[in-house]
């Protein structure tokens, strides 16, 4: 339905994002250099997983927040405060709850000052073209979450604006109500009876891309930036059980597990890039939890020769990209998995860790922790040096600051010390807020420097 | 085809006697405050033309009317000044960091302590008119319940949901239409809580502000509080007991015409989306709601009200400049931190310059021993109602029946004014010789435990059932019950209720550290009696340094303990 020849809507162009880091430590990049462009007639995905921008990208074209470095067109013009042409459908439906369906869906049309019978005419059609004629007069408090979101996209609807964005508009929504809602707006665009020229979709459901884009675009992390795109070269309605949808699926999911991969719309066989780690706390741990790794490891030895795809985990899991993904980086890191193409395999290690004892799993856990992931190693050597064996929290988070913003610091220092705490590296305190050596009359297992070997480095 | 009758058919029922009620119930309310709005114009000329006050039961209601008028006009000032105020504090970052502050500081400043200096003001501001009295004690009311209702509104805006705003934003709503759509409704529930539990805390100065002596005079105003004071000074116990009553039956009354169904109205307004357990009821809110005369006055004025809306809209339409420039700002930043200094160390001079050339440093030690004095009466206050009304609070709080029960009853008790009491006590005391001393530490209780109490009771019933479950499956009881599981529980609870009593105590002690009987006074040494007996001679350094010293020591603890507490059930005790 796009083509390069239809008028560009809203033009993103080198736009950088970066907020300062505390006590003046410098900036951190959210966005690096975005150019992007949205079509008349197309539906567009930014597809990202968490940390990747992806909706402050969608806040800076909206014009809620400005860009640090860079420019916004809409309809030509450079944005100056909220975009004119843009209505935004939310993730937790942003609903008044002390207006009816009925006010919530006026309340565009009132800020614009249209009279009130206008209102009340385009407000009942924009209700009844989301099939919610009968709760015209309904709080939002009485609705279910699926209902809520309907209102939510007639209150967008009705201000007929240029570019219609959702911003994970089905992910706060139970599975089956998301996919029910999903087929119905997609039906609604297929028609051709839809209210706004183009959408423009953040995302982190691979599926939900390309089962509503034209287009999916894929931004990378740390800083976030655009990797490429991917083009839903079907016919729309996209049908999931055309194969061509399943390798559309499939490609983005290698994609999204190997950022190294450049996205050019063929699979290319990863590259490994030399690690260069100028500070231990540079490098990002994933937000994964001991538990859920070793449930993942464990899931995947059931597969024969502990292979599968990616993609076919994912859905036996139930879990969206942000969720799973993070527990296979964590696996990788440690050395329990190795991802090639869109297969994850387990490593002879990572077998074992699946299929051992407690004790010995802990054991293992430690050994790579210690080999692979250098910033155990230095709070080890700092903990070490004191003379108390422990030392205060902000120390380290400190150190992290210093990478990452404050919040990210903070979640970066609560994944060490629950990797810490499993492996029995060092216990943490919380109500002194300390890290501490275990004490090594209590426990023989932890004091024995196991894994301090030679293949770190 | 409908089985049963579809709600608007029972809605428009009785709507006929409703309708009638409301008519009547207006009707009945204007001439009430005309006839009672009346006696503020009264003449008033001291010392030869004052008020005076007739101790004839039968004129009981119309006092109460007097005194409740008060208290109705001066919650209107807190709540435009909570409205103008919070909403500067929450806007603009500047004016927050000085607004906020100073809000803290004046929270801790005795309101009573002030009269003198509002008294003389306010007469002086309307001569030969009972206005300014009445202005003084208005003022007084106003102090007392201003500053919780400011902090509640202004945490309400600093804390708006994210998406909630980015919506307004992007629908491009007017500063108008923004305060009014979301910003007032999101702080609804919030405001009105602490505006009635204020509202009940007002009635304490009603009661001391109506009747009290300045630079050797009395001034009375016609009230409530006033009647308690001559029947005081002519020693009459069944006119107090008259007096008594009339004020509970007028709190009753206030909560079931006013507070219950604004509450009731109010609960439209919560954030939580899913429907939240039992709704507030009101009796008469269910007849606004069923009348038809408040919808049809209600469709009547849309067409002004869409007028105003966007005649105040396009007054405040949004303006959308250059991005900040963040040189300007730092340096913006730099001179807000001198100017600070500067004030800081102006004022410092200032009170150097006072204390020496009026009341020397050897009246502020004695001011702060005395202020240690009510200090520890304070303390044993708290230590010894926590003892007492905790285990009874968590006793009613583990008991949803007894709960739901009590806590009306407990509410009452803290909204009643606890000086109305203390006659009774002061004659308990005299009778029975007991020192005053000690005694005020009773008088400030009256008043203070109640906040302990129901904080307790709130605090056992957010102790979720499953915990409780688990403590008697694993077989704590005892102490070890207390230890591991209610203290930890009601932690936070406890350390609200704690604050608000310990305020409440200091407040207090203005007026229980001296009290009188007839022409017998009973005096304790303390901070308290030296504001109040500075205060009766007009000596205004003493009165200053008095209040400051007081101010000093609210601020501090509440520096030094509460906020540590609090910050402890913050970060460890958090449910």
């Amino acid at each position: 339905m796009s083509s390069a020849a239809s008028p560009v809507l809203i033009e993103v162009e080198k736009v950088y994002k970066r907020f300062p880091l505390p006590e003046g430590k410098g900036e951190f990049t959210v966005l690096s250099q975005i150019d992007l462009q949205v079509r008349a007639g197309e539906v567009l995905a930014l597809l990202g997983r968490s940390g990747s921008g992806k909706s402050t990208l969608l806040r800076i074209m909206a014009g809620l927040i400005p860009p640090s470095e860079g420019r916004v067109l809409s309809n030509g013009r450079p944005l100056r405060g909220p975009n004119p042409d843009v209505a935004m459908v939310f993730q937790s439906f942003a609903l008044l709850p002390w207006l009816t369906v009925q006010e919530n869906v006026e309340l565009g049309l009132q800020a614009q000052g249209i009279p009130r019978q206008i209102r009340r005419q385009r407000a009942l059609k924009a209700i009844d073209l989301v099939g919610l004629d009968g709760f015209e007069n309904a709080y939002p408090k009485e609705l279910s979450g699926g209902m809520k979101q309907r209102v939510g996209f007639a209150r967008a609807f009705v201000l007929e604006p240029k570019v219609l964005f959702m911003d994970e508009p089905f992910s706060a929504l139970d599975v089956l109500t998301a996919e029910n809602l999903r087929g119905e707006i997609d039906e609604l665009w297929n028609t051709q009876a839809f209210p706004s020229q183009s959408i423009l979709i953040v995302t982190h459901n691979i599926e939900e891309a390309v089962f509503l884009a034209d287009r999916v675009v894929i931004l990378g992390s740390n800083p976030g930036r655009i990797r490429g795109e991917v083009k839903i070269d079907l016919p729309r309605p996209h049908e999931r059980t055309d194969p061509r949808f399943k390798s559309l699926v499939d490609y983005i999911y290698e994609i999204m597990t190997n950022p190294e991969i450049p996205v050019t719309g063929e699979v290319a066989v990863p590259s490994r890039v030399g690690s260069r780690a100028p500070s231990p706390y540079a490098l990002p741990l994933p937000h994964a939890r001991v538990g859920g790794i070793s449930g993942l490891l464990e899931l995947i030895v059931e597969w024969p020769q502990g292979r599968v795809e990616i993609a076919e985990l994912a859905e036996r899991l139930q879990l969206a990209v942000d969720d799973l993904l993070p527990i296979l980086d964590a696996a990788v890191l440690l050395g329990f998995a190795e991802v090639t193409g869109r297969v994850v395999q387990l490593t002879e290690i990572g077998q074992d860790f699946a299929n051992t004892t407690i004790l010995r799993s802990k054991d293992l856990f430690r050994q790579q922790l210690l080999a692979r992931v250098p910033v155990f190693k230095s709070i080890l050597q700092t903990l070490e040096e004191k003379n108390s064996r422990s030392m205060r929290a902000d120390f380290f988070l400190d150190l992290w600051d210093e990478h990452f913003p404050h919040e990210e610091a903070e979640r970066q220092f609560a994944t060490a010390v629950d990797w810490g705490r499993y492996a029995e590296l060092f216990e943490y305190d919380a109500s002194e807020e300390r890290l501490y050596l275990p004490d090594p009359s209590e426990s023989s297992a932890a004091s024995e420097p196991v894994g301090l070997d030679s293949r770190s480095g | 085809m409908r089985t049963f009758p579809s709600p608007e058919v029972l809605r428009r029922l009785p709507a006929g006697a409703a309708d009638g009620a409301i008519i009547l119930g207006t009707l009945v309310l204007l001439g009430l405050v005309a006839q009672v709005g009346a006696g503020t114009f009264e003449r008033f000329q001291p010392p030869a033309v004052v008020p005076h006050i007739d101790l004839d039961p039968r004129n009981l209601p119309y006092y109460a009317a007097r005194s409740t008028l008060r208290m109705f006009i001066a919650l209107a000032f807190s709540t435009l000044f909570t409205l103008i105020y919070g909403y500067i504090a929450a806007k603009s970052r500047w004016a927050e960091r000085i607004l906020i502050p100073l809000l803290d500081i004046l929270q801790s400043v005795p309101v009573l302590g002030f009269l003198s200096i509002t008294v003389t003001g306010f007469i002086a501001l309307f001569p030969g008119s009972l206005l300014g009295l009445e202005a003084a004690s208005i003022f007084a009311i106003f102090t007392s319940q201003v500053w919780n209702m400011t902090f509640s509104f202004y945490q309400s805006l600093r804390t708006l949901p994210q998406e909630l705003v980015e919506a307004v934003t992007l629908y491009r709503l007017s500063g108008w239409q923004r305060f009014v759509q979301l910003e007032v409704p999101a702080a609804m529930v919030g405001l009105i809580w602490n505006a009635m539990m204020s509202f009940g805390g007002g009635w304490f100065f009603v009661a001391a502000s109506e009747a009290i002596s300045v630079l050797n005079q009395e001034y009375t105003l016609p009230g409530l509080g006033s009647y308690v004071e001559a029947a005081v000074q002519a020693e009459d116990l069944p006119k107090l007991g008259w007096a008594l009553l009339t004020m509970a039956v007028v709190i009753l009354l206030v909560d079931q015409l006013f507070w219950r169904p604004l509450v009731a109205w109010s609960d439209k307004f919560r954030l939580e989306q899913s429907a939240g357990a039992a709704a507030p009821e009101s009796w008469l809110y269910d007849l606004l709601t069923t009348a038809r005369i408040p919808r049809l006055i209600g469709n009547w004025l849309a067409p002004s009200r869409e007028l105003a809306d966007r005649l105040l809209s396009h007054l405040t339409r949004l303006r959308w400049g250059d991005p900040p420039n963040p040189e300007a700002e730092r340096r913006r930043e730099r001179l807000l931190t001198q100017l600070s200094w500067a004030a800081i160390a102006g004022i410092g001079i200032w009170i150097v310059y006072f204390v020496t050339t009026t009341v020397g440093f050897g009246e502020v030690l004695l001011t702060f021993g005395l202020g240690i004095l009510t200090l520890l009466r304070v303390s044993v206050l708290l230590v010894f109602a926590t003892v007492i009304w905790t285990p009874i609070g968590v006793a009613i709080g583990f008991n949803p029946g007894l709960a739901k029960l009590l806590q009306p009853v407990v509410q009452f008790l803290a909204a009643f004014p606890a000086n109305f009491l203390f006659p009774f006590a002061t004659l308990f005391f005299i009778r029975t010789q007991i020192s005053i001393e000690w005694g005020s530490i009773l008088l400030m209780s009256l008043g203070a435990q109640w906040y302990i109490l129901f904080n307790s009771i709130a605090g056992a019933q957010s102790i979720p059932t499953d915990l409780r479950e688990m403590a008697v499956d694993v077989g704590l009881r005892g102490w070890q019950r207390w230890q591991k599981l209610i203290i930890p529980g009601i932690f936070s609870a406890w350390v609200t209720g704690g604050i608000t009593a310990s305020g409440g105590a200091w407040n207090a002690s203005i007026v229980s550290e001296i009290v009188a009987w007839g022409s017998t006074t009973l005096k304790a040494t303390g901070l308290g009696t030296y504001i109040a007996e500075a205060t009766a001679v007009g000596d205004w350094p003493r009165i200053t340094l008095g209040i400051g010293m007081m101010s000093l020591f609210v601020v501090g603890i509440n520096r030094l303990f509460w906020r540590r507490l609090y910050q402890l059930a913050e970060e460890k005790y958090h449910l």
